[in-house]
């Protein structure tokens, strides 16, 4: 169950093995062929690399254990300002990314225990509001934590933070090999998100068939009963939240590492929704689906702005429908349409038990 | 000091008279089909800014007439728009996933929330649009120090005027009993007699439209509207009908007012009470503290008596 190999249409379930060499050989060519169309295209790629690692972790929260969390972004912030305060001209400290990068990622995950710990009674809607509030707050806090001290230096954000330094490797510039030839920072960045993401996938497919990921599963169709069957609910809601957000954190560090820098407009709402979106399109539940999901709605956008601004420019004589704009305009009626004709995602994720909710007699609503 | 306390006592009604009108769509919708719309609140920012475009082009076309009737204009137009929005909604998203998983039409309303905001997005840019004062916005001095415009009261007497409208409507005719059989089970209510479909749209409608009047009257007191105008009180309104009880008419009217005053009051002394940490650009953060305490540790509301866990 769950192979990667799925992401391959027909061919993934007769020969996974095969489906699966040659997913490594394109995941691994992908920024090369990129390139030929432009620089651009690398650098999609290396964001929808982090929306992968955002995708799998929210994943383990809504998908493996059932709760809605809209407030995700807020983990993702979580590290990247950790970034931003422990390595740039900020307070003066400069630490390096083995030490910022775990930090940020455990404080991470103390925010989503924070956010789990009075959240653990709540279910369903009520749950996705208050986590959405959760986002809301952190964002506000952001914005304003400027006085008495300056902390976030609020709406203009923290700028010049230190360089990725990997192995004495600087990620950031590019790297000379010879005189001529160089690899562009694009590139070494694409690998670096590519190998943390081959760890998460690892992670995460060891986690879905231990205990935790099968009492998770419990939890998520039904928790009464998982409670009966002596799963401690409380614990393992607490381990989601903590690991979905150990993902966002790691993540958020790495994106601060990337931009060079941080700013609150990065964390809205509509991000959390967009990685929301981005699993719900690809197929709750499933690692495959995940991050198909977020591969496919990480490019389009840009796919689109390259060919709908020309075309309207051509027809129009002028551009209507901005790249912001079409970005929404895709993530809604993704999800809308996904919700109506195939809810549960491109790729579903394969049930092992059916879940209660699709037994016939067993509504979600009414009384 | 007391002057104060009074002038934010004002403040918090006219804007928690406006929570409660909004809450009072989430609350009939929740009520009816356990189904929270996040997409409520950006029926407020459609009426706002459909308000917007037809006062304008009536001032446009028949320059000079009395403010009122502009103002009157734009309600009418508004109204009705909204509810042609709120009924579309319900009719092409909500409707097919009545039987679905708790999680699906949840996400669809989040997915329509966007949409209503990337369409307003293209109709009406990306801009703030400054809103006309119609009503005047001159303050009328009601104690020493204390302050009052006559927007703000038409604001809090529209409001009252609308939820009286709305009580008897539930209470005292056919349809609204029909509405309450729907709430109570929809299936026994389809048994006696009741057309569900028919109600639930009706749901829909009388909601978008109360939402269209607290659009307008959200822009009148703030001179601004634009594309994300409806997020905010939205989420506030919601925690107001939580906060009173979901599902429960007279909580969302509670609720609403007693949020309002919370932030209000709240705004003008956190500066005091944190010593300058924080100040009253975090005036948001009250309606979202209160939604998680409520949920917590009341997840029945002030006046509720549905439970929480429900998913």
């Amino acid at each position: 169950m769950n192979n990667l190999s799925q992401a391959i249409p027909f061919f993934g379930k007769r020969n996974p093995k095969l489906a699966l060499i040659i997913l490594l050989v394109l995941a691994f060519a992908l920024p090369l062929v990129a390139a030929i169309f432009g620089r651009t295209w690398v650098r999609i790629l290396d964001f929808a690399m982090l929306y992968i690692l955002l995708a799998i972790g929210l994943n383990l929260v809504v998908g493996f254990a059932g709760l809605l969390d809209l407030g995700y972004i807020a983990f993702y912030a979580v590290g990247a300002y950790t970034w931003a305060f422990l390595a740039s001209p900020q307070f003066g400290v400069h630490l390096p990314f083995w030490i910022v990068l775990p930090l940020g990622a455990a404080f991470a995950a103390v925010a989503g225990i924070l956010l789990g710990f009075p959240t653990l009674r709540l279910r369903g809607d009520y749950l996705a509001i208050v986590t959405l509030g959760f986002g809301e707050i952190v964002r506000i806090f952001m914005n304003n934590l400027t006085h008495p001290v300056n902390i976030t230096n609020g709406p203009q954000g923290i700028g010049q933070l230190d360089p990725l330094v990997i192995f004495g490797l600087e990620i950031n510039r590019d790297l000379q090999i010879t005189d001529t030839i160089s690899i562009n920072s694009l590139f070494l960045f694409y690998y670096v998100f590519l190998g943390a993401v081959a760890l998460a996938v690892l992670l995460i497919k060891r986690l879905q068939v231990s205990r935790v990921g099968r009492a998770w599963a419990a939890i998520r169709d039904d928790e009464l009963a998982a409670k009966a069957i002596g799963i401690n609910t409380r614990n393992l809601k607490l381990l989601a939240f903590a690991m979905g957000a150990t993902f966002g954190g790691v993540a958020g560090g790495l994106f601060s590492a990337f931009q060079g820098f941080v700013s609150p407009e990065s964390f809205t709402l509509m991000e959390s929704i967009a990685v929301l979106t981005m699993i719900v399109f690809g197929g709750m539940g499933n690692l495959a689906g995940v991050i198909v999901g977020a591969l496919a709605l990480a490019c389009l956008p840009e796919v689109l702005r390259s060919i709908a601004l020309p075309v309207q420019e051509r027809l129009f004589g002028a551009v209507y429908l901005d790249p912001e704009i079409l970005r929404m305009l895709l993530l809604s009626l993704a999800m809308i349409f996904m919700m109506l004709l195939k809810p549960e995602g491109l790729l579903p994720a394969q049930a092992r038990y059916s879940r209660i909710e699709h037994l016939p007699g067993m509504k979600g609503s009414g009384q | 000091m007391i002057q104060t306390l009074l002038q934010q006592i004002i403040n918090g009604l006219v804007v928690g008279s406006v929570y409660a009108v909004v809450a009072l769509g989430y609350t009939m919708v929740y009520g009816i089909l356990g189904l929270i719309n996040f997409a409520h609140g950006d029926i407020v920012m459609v009426g706002a800014l459909t308000a917007l475009s037809s006062i304008l082009f009536l001032q446009e076309a028949i320059p000079g007439l009395p403010p009122v009737i502009y103002f009157l204009f734009g309600l009418l137009v508004a109204i009705p728009v909204c509810m042609a929005v709120g009924y579309t909604m319900e009719r092409a998203a909500y409707r097919r996933l009545r039987n679905a998983p708790r999680l699906a039409p949840l996400i669809t309303a989040i997915g329509v929330s966007f949409l209503l905001q990337t369409l307003a997005m293209i109709i009406w840019g990306r801009s703030y649009h400054s809103y006309p004062q119609l009503i005047s916005t001159a303050p009328l001095q009601i104690f020493t120090g204390v302050f009052v415009t006559p927007v703000q009261l038409l604001t809090i007497g529209l409001s009252a005027a609308l939820m009286l409208a709305l009580v008897v409507l539930v209470t005292r005719t056919k349809l609204g009993r029909a509405m309450r059989a729907t709430a109570e089970n929809h299936r026994i209510a389809g048994l006696m007699g009741v057309d569900t479909n028919r109600i639930i749209a009706l749901t829909f409608i009388i909601g978008s439209g109360l939402a269209a009047v607290a659009g307008v009257m959200i822009a009148s007191n703030y001179g601004v509207a634009h594309y994300s105008m409806g997020f905010t009180p939205g989420i506030k309104a919601f925690t107001a009908a939580v906060l009173g009880g979901i599902g429960n008419l007279a909580g969302a009217m509670v609720g609403g007012v007693v949020l309002g005053l919370i932030e209000a009051i709240g705004a003008g002394y956190i500066e005091t009470w944190t010593g300058g940490w924080l100040n009253s650009s975090y005036q948001d953060i009250f309606a979202f503290i209160i939604l998680g305490i409520v949920l917590i540790f009341r997840p029945t509301g002030l006046l509720g008596e549905r439970v929480a866990d429900r998913a």
